[in-house]
């Protein structure tokens, strides 16, 4: 069984500083999204359940790709697929959907597809949604607990008012959430092997996209702004004993008329 | 004439998007119509148009009896290109976000999902929706002819509704049964609480190890007259509270006049849902914590001092 999983590096959130309003990404890590460090752990989990699993991790970005890949190749992906085409910076949802889609194809076989229900930056959830439909598969989103047997998926997945059992037959794609694993921490030795396992780099012209289909030619969606909003925060720490503490947090709460109904 | 095309499984969230849709149809020179889908659609006509609807879209086929995202999108999809529709708006519940790329991807159309606020610019419909994260605010347009947004519930009020009548059309799909079956609904407990509008909010995070401690949590609660929220993990994790009440980017948004942060260390995704409070008081046992970056009153200590000192402090008022 192939199962293919999709992840992306994104700037380190935490490390992101606001100066006048516009965030600074320059020298901030790229660190895995979190919601893809599940859908990875998930596959890895299958592959350890299940006999004759191939995993392949798919991702689409810089080159800095090149260094990161070595986790999820640690965390029990045999192969990967690096789509770093300068070609493809830029790349929008719709667009990302569209040569992940090709380079899934690609790989030739897929029976099981798995994302994260949202990207760490963005949680837009629509690259899921639209790969799924270029490549016609059924889909379950939101995903908490999940089987994989005979062929078939059963799914749990976590809705507003319920939780829904769901199946489908195999090739699936699904999302998952991050309730449904906890992603290992990739050992030493593993990092180590991880070098040796097979990578593949492919640019448009592998896909047969040309380079007007793809990346920044190919938006359509328009960022017009991309602001922090304003902050402004009194960032008091109170000192003293506890006592202390307590008596100027009552007083403070008091005097800016926010506490006693 | 261009078409706004309105479309939730949350009809009370539909209901805000058609209030708001008429508004920028007058703006734009559109009309509003909605797409009313799946068993007992018909009986909600009157509502819609009430709320100011010009036409409405009715199918009861039989494939759309549970929700499934890629039957849905093809419904909407074959609404869409039935008519002169040029803006899809879909109410951001968890179904609504799935179906908005699928059927954005069906129409060769560009998506923006979770919108939190939106207008009318140049002929074309902004988008506000969070980025980085929760670090910024994206303002966004879709520049495709078609154009599908997701809007958040309760971005847009409802508005008045009056007694009214419009066109209904019984469209006639052609859809096939749905590859994926629902097995089995499992309901939440019930949990009516409206963080959104709580006027005092204590929120509990992974720093808070014990079910049991949430006692002296509930008593703050209690002398504060405040609702209690929490970050992910509380919720999604350990079950401690439904979802309801999960806080931040995923979760609600609030806007309290006062907030008080109990063992948790601020990362954006949950203080993106709270950055609108008045106060914010934060309880941390690390001065670290990037929490404290967005507090207007910390305490640097163990919640487990702090929060009874604190309620004893309150009771002897
Ligand atoms: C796509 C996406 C969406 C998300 N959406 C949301 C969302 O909507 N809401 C949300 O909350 N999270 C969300 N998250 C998760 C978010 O990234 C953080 O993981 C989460 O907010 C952290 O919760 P926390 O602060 O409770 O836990 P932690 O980050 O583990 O912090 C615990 C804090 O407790 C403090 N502490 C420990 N012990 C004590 C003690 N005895 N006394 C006092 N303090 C103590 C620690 O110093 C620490 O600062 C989302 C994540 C992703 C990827
Ligand atoms: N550039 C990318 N490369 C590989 N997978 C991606 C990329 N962008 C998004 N994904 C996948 O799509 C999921 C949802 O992303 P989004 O639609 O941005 O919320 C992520 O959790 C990833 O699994």
């Amino acid at each position: 069984m192939d199962v293919i999983v999709c992840m992306k590096q994104i700037p380190d959130l935490q490390q992101i500083r606001i100066k006048d309003r516009e965030p600074i990404l320059d020298n901030v890590p790229l660190v895995w999204g979190d919601l893809d460090k599940n859908a990875i752990e998930e596959a890895s989990k299958i592959k350890e359940a299940v006999e004759d699993v191939k995993v392949t991790v798919v991702a689409l970005g810089s080159d800095k790709i090149e260094q990161g890949i070595l986790e999820p190749l640690a965390m029990g992906a045999d192969e990967a697929v690096l789509l770093t085409d300068p070609a493809f910076a830029g790349s929008d949802s719709m667009g990302t959907a569209k040569v992940l889609a090709k380079a899934i194809e690609k790989t030739g076989s897929y029976d099981l597809v798995i994302l994260g229900e949202g990207s760490t930056d963005n949680y837009s959830g629509v690259v899921a949604s639209a790969l799924a439909e270029l490549l016609n598969l059924p889909m379950i989103s939101y995903v908490r607990e999940l089987e994989v047997q005979d062929g078939k998926v059963k799914a749990v997945r976590n809705m507003e008012e319920s939780f829904e059992v769901m199946e489908a037959d195999l090739p699936a794609l699904v999302t998952v959430a991050q309730e449904i694993n906890e992603p290992r921490l990739p050992k030493f030795m593993a990092i180590r092997k991880a070098g040796a396992k097979p990578r593949h780099e492919w640019g448009p012209d592998d896909l047969g996209l040309a380079a007007d289909e793809v990346g920044q030619n190919a938006l359509s969606v328009e960022t017009l702004s991309n602001l922090a909003p304003e902050q402004d925060r009194k960032n008091i720490i109170l000192k003293g004993n506890l006592a202390e503490q307590i008596d100027a947090l009552v007083d403070a709460l008091t005097k800016e008329g926010v506490l006693g109904r | 004439m261009s078409e706004i095309l309105i479309y939730s499984d949350n009809d009370g969230t539909a209901l805000e998007l058609v209030s708001a849709g008429k508004e920028f149809a007058e703006e734009l020179g559109a009309t509003v119509s909605a797409a009313l889908l799946g068993d007992g659609a018909a009986g909600k006509a009157d509502d819609y148009f009430s709320y100011g609807a010009d036409k409405l879209y009715v199918s009861e086929h039989p494939a759309l009896g549970d929700f499934y995202v890629g039957t849905f999108a093809a419904a909407l999809q074959q609404i869409v290109e039935s008519g002169d529709v040029e803006f899809l708006l879909i109410g951001s519940t968890k179904r609504g976000k799935e179906l908005a790329g699928r059927v954005a991807q069906k129409l060769n159309a560009g998506a923006i999902t979770d919108a939190n606020a939106m207008r009318v610019r140049d002929g074309n419909l902004e988008a506000d929706r969070y980025s980085y994260g929760g670090n910024t605010m994206a303002s966004q347009v879709v520049t495709t002819p078609k154009k599908v947004i997701s809007v958040m519930p309760k971005t847009f009020e409802l508005g008045p509704s009056e007694a009214k009548q419009g066109e209904v059309v019984n469209v006639d799909l052609d859809l096939e049964d749905p590859p994926v079956k629902v097995v089995e609904r499992r309901d939440k407990a019930g949990d009516e609480v409206n963080l959104e509008e709580a006027e005092v909010l204590i929120c509990v995070g992974r720093g808070v190890q014990s079910q049991e401690d949430l006692a002296m949590i509930e008593e703050l609660a209690g002398l504060l007259g405040a609702e209690i929220g929490c970050t992910k993990t509380p919720a999604s994790d350990w079950e401690w509270f439904s979802e309801e009440r999960m806080v931040g980017l995923s979760g609600k948004k609030c806007k309290p006049s006062l907030y008080i942060s109990v063992g948790i260390s601020g990362q954006i995704q949950h203080t993106v849902g709270i950055v609108d409070s008045k106060i914010i008081v934060t309880i941390n046992k690390d001065e670290n914590a990037p929490m404290f970056n967005f507090t207007d009153y910390g305490i640097v200590g163990d919640y487990a001092d702090v929060v009874p000192e604190l309620n004893q402090k309150l009771k002897s008022l």
